[in-house]
C-alpha cells in the first residue's frame, strides 16, 4: 500500500469538558474513496477540520502528506465544505479564476498540461457550469449546479487529497450521480477522497466507510462487511398502525415501510410476542446498512 | 399571489364528507410565463404517506404550497381540509428561532384553539418519541438542522391534522434524526393523517404507500414504487466499465458501476456491453430526469434563459443545504 495521504493516530479533541472526537486512527491511501458516516455531532466535521489544519488536535496526531499540516499542505488538498464556500454574487468563471488566484496561477500552470488521464480527471467538471451559465450569478444557479462548480474549484488546482463535507446533499438522483463521476474520476486519477454523506445508499460509492458515534469510530469496512449478517424482523399486519402500536407499548422501535414494519434488532419470536393476538405474518430480512447504522449509533447512545 | 387567487378553485371540508382523499385535480400555477406546476393531479389518502420527489426547479414546493394552502392555483381544484385541519411544514421555516421548543409548541397549541392538557399530553409524546425531551428549553434557533426539523414536524402534527404536508422535512439531516422524523411521520398516518412529504431521498420514497414524481412542473409518474418501476420505458444495462462513448449520454455512475439505459430497448452502441438490470425506484426516477434532459433545450428547466427564476423548489432547497434558512 502507498504511504497515506492523511492519517490520524489516536486522535482526540476536547472543548471545554466535552469530547467531540475521541482516539480516532484514520488512513487514507492514494486512489481511496473513505465515506464517513455519522450523524449530526458525531465528530465528523471536528476531524475534518483537524485534517485540514483549522483546529490543532488536544491529543493523538494528525500527518497529512506524512507531516503535520500546514499552510503549505493547504495547497496540495481540495475541499468542498457544506455550505460549498462560493460567492453567490460571483459568476462560476469568477469564483474558478478568484480561486485558480488564491492557489497560484504558477503551480497550476506547471502541472497542467498532459495528464493524459481519459477525461481530464483530477481538473475536470468546470466547463459546462462556466458555459452555460456564464452570465448566471452563483447564488442564481441550481443548487445541482452550484455543486458542480464548488468541485470544479476544489480540483483546479489538481489536489492529491479531496475532502467533501456533504457534497450531494439536496440534489436530484442524476445530478448526484454525476458528482460521483466526478469523484470516482479523481480517485481514478490518484487522488485520495474523504466524504462525508447522509445519503447511506451512496455508501456503495465508497471503497471503505468509517461510522463514527460520540467521537468515537464504532465500525469500518465495507458497506457488506458493516451491515454484516444482521437481520431485521419484518411486520406485514392487516391494521400497521395497530401494529405500531404494539410493538412500541413493547418497547420495540419498528420503522414504517409501505404498510409493512421493520423492526432492527428484535428475532421474529419476540416481534410477536409483542404483536400479542394481532394478526400479522412476521418474517426476516437481511438488515440494510441503515438499519445497521441505526442500531450502531443511536440504539448504542440511548 | 392574490392575482392568481382568483382564478383557482378551492374545495375544502370535513374529512367524510369529501371523497376520501386531499390533493389536486389538474392544478396548474404560472409565475408570469413560466409554468411551475403543470396540471398535476395528486391524491394522498388518510393513514397513508405519499411522497413527491424530483429535482430543483420540479416544482414540489409549489404542489405542498398549493396543499398547504399558502398558494392558491392558476387552474385547477385543490382539494384539502378546513384549514385548521392542516399540518403544514414548509421547507425553509416552521420554528420560531426566538422561542424555545416547549414555547414553540404552546404557541402552535394556543393558535389551533388546542386544550392545555391534551396539548402538554402530546408535545411530551412526541418530543419523546423523537429524543428532544432534554431540549425543551432551549431556543429553537440553537438547534442542530435536524432538531429544528423535528420540531417542525411536531408542531404541524401537534393539532391531530387531517392532512399534514411537510417539505423536505429530511433534506440535510443525519441518518438517525430521519429514523426519529419517519416515527413522527409513521405515528401521524397512525392517527389518521394523510401525509404528504417532498423528499429528495428515493429510498424514503420507496417506503411511501404512494409516490409522484416531478419534473420541471410536470407529473412524470405517480403510483406505487412498484408500479412506478414498472412503468419505466426502455431497458436498463449495468456494466462494471465506463461505457463506450456512444452510450455515455444515458449512462450515470451508481454503486461504484455504471447503468445504462437503452429507451427502447436497443443499445446506441454496436458494441453493448453489461448485463440486464433490474430498475429500482432510483433508477426509474433518474432514466425519467434523464429522458426530460436528453429531449433538449426546450425542456432543459432552469437553463441560461431562465436566468434568476429558478423557482421556489430550488430556492428552498438551497435554503435547507445551507443550513440557513430561518423562518
Amino acid at each position: 500500500m502507498a504511504a497515506p495521504l492523511a492519517e490520524c493516530v489516536a486522535v482526540s479533541r476536547q472543548f471545554g469538558d466535552f469530547t467531540a472526537v475521541d482516539r480516532v486512527d484514520l488512513s487514507l491511501a492514494p486512489g481511496e474513496v473513505v465515506g464517513l458516516l455519522g450523524a449530526n455531532g458525531a465528530g465528523k466535521t471536528t476531524l475534518i477540520r483537524m485534517l485540514l489544519g483549522l483546529l490543532p488536535a488536544s491529543a493523538g496526531q494528525v500527518l497529512l502528506f506524512g507531516g503535520p499540516p500546514t499552510r503549505q499542505t493547504r495547497r496540495r488538498l481540495g475541499y468542498v465544505p457544506q455550505g460549498l464556500g462560493l460567492y453567490d454574487d460571483l459568476t462560476p468563471a469568477e469564483n474558478l479564476a478568484f480561486s485558480a488566484a488564491v492557489f497560484g496561477r504558477g503551480r497550476q500552470a506547471r502541472r497542467g498540461g498532459g495528464d493524459g488521464g481519459g477525461d481530464g480527471a483530477r481538473a475536470a467538471a468546470a466547463p459546462e457550469a462556466v458555459h452555460r451559465y456564464g452570465r448566471v450569478l452563483v447564488g442564481d444557479l441550481p443548487l445541482g449546479m452550484q455543486r458542480r462548480v464548488a468541485f470544479a474549484e476544489a480540483l483546479q488546482h489538481r489536489p492529491d487529497l479531496l475532502i467533501l463535507d456533504e457534497p450531494t446533499s439536496g440534489v436530484d438522483p442524476l445530478a448526484r450521480a454525476r458528482l460521483w463521476e466526478t469523484i470516482g474520476d479523481a480517485a481514478a486519477a490518484g487522488a485520495g477522497v474523504l466524504v462525508t454523506t447522509h445519503y447511506l445508499d451512496e455508501a456503495a460509492e465508497c471503497g471503505r466507510l468509517v461510522i463514527m458515534a460520540d467521537g468515537r469510530v464504532v465500525a469500518e469496512g465495507t458497506a457488506g462487511e458493516i451491515a454484516g449478517g444482521r437481520r431485521v424482523s419484518v411486520v406485514e399486519a392487516g391494521s400497521w398502525a395497530a401494529a405500531l402500536d404494539a410493538l412500541e407499548a413493547a418497547g420495540l422501535p419498528a420503522a414504517l415501510a409501505g404498510r409493512t414494519l421493520r423492526v432492527p434488532g428484535a428475532r421474529p419470536a419476540e416481534v410477536r410476542r409483542a404483536l400479542g393476538p394481532l394478526p400479522a405474518r412476521v418474517s426476516e430480512e437481511p438488515a440494510t446498512l441503515e438499519e445497521r447504522f441505526f442500531e450502531l449509533t443511536a440504539l448504542a447512545g440511548r | 399571489m392574490s392575482g392568481v387567487a382568483m382564478s383557482g378553485i378551492e374545495m375544502s371540508g370535513a374529512p367524510g364528507a369529501g371523497p376520501g382523499w386531499w390533493g389536486t385535480d389538474a392544478v396548474s400555477v404560472r409565475y408570469g410565463r413560466r409554468v411551475a406546476l403543470d396540471q398535476v393531479s395528486f391524491r394522498a389518502r388518510p393513514g397513508q404517506v405519499s411522497a413527491v420527489v424530483g429535482g430543483d426547479g420540479a416544482g414540489r414546493s409549489t404542489l405542498l404550497r398549493c396543499l398547504g394552502g399558502a398558494l392558491a392555483p392558476s387552474s385547477g381544484v385543490v382539494q384539502r381540509p378546513r384549514q385548521r385541519d392542516i399540518g403544514y411544514l414548509p421547507a425553509s421555516s416552521g420554528t420560531y428561532p426566538d422561542l424555545t421548543v416547549a414555547e414553540n409548541l404552546a404557541f402552535r397549541a394556543a393558535a389551533y384553539q388546542i386544550p392545555a392538557a391534551a396539548a402538554a399530553e402530546r408535545s411530551a409524546a412526541f418530543l419523546a418519541r423523537a429524543g428532544l425531551t432534554g431540549a425543551r428549553d432551549r431556543l429553537a434557533g440553537q438547534l442542530s438542522g435536524g432538531m429544528r426539523q423535528k420540531l417542525g414536524v411536531i408542531a404541524a402534527m401537534l393539532a391531530r391534522p387531517a392532512l399534514l404536508v411537510l417539505d423536505e422535512p429530511t433534506t440535510g439531516v443525519d441518518p438517525v434524526s430521519r429514523a426519529d422524523l419517519w416515527s413522527l411521520i409513521a405515528r401521524a398516518a397512525a392517527e389518521g393523517a394523510a401525509v404528504v412529504l417532498a423528499t429528495s431521498y428515493l429510498d424514503e420514497a420507496e417506503r411511501a404507500t404512494h409516490v409522484l414524481v416531478l419534473d420541471a412542473g410536470r407529473q412524470i409518474a405517480v403510483g406505487t414504487p412498484g408500479q412506478i418501476v414498472a412503468a419505466m420505458p426502455g431497458r436498463l444495462r449495468v456494466s462494471a466499465g465506463r461505457p463506450p462513448a456512444a452510450d455515455r449520454p444515458r449512462a450515470w455512475r451508481r454503486a461504484g458501476r455504471w447503468r445504462v439505459w437503452d429507451p427502447d430497448g436497443q443499445a446506441a452502441s454496436p458494441s453493448p456491453g453489461g448485463e440486464p438490470i433490474q430498475p429500482d425506484l432510483q433508477d426509474a426516477v433518474t432514466v425519467a430526469i434523464l429522458g426530460r434532459e436528453l429531449a433538449g433545450p426546450a425542456g432543459t428547466g432552469a437553463g441560461p434563459g431562465a436566468g434568476t427564476a429558478t423557482g421556489p423548489g430550488a430556492g428552498a432547497a438551497a435554503g435547507t443545504g445551507a443550513g440557513a434558512g430561518e423562518r
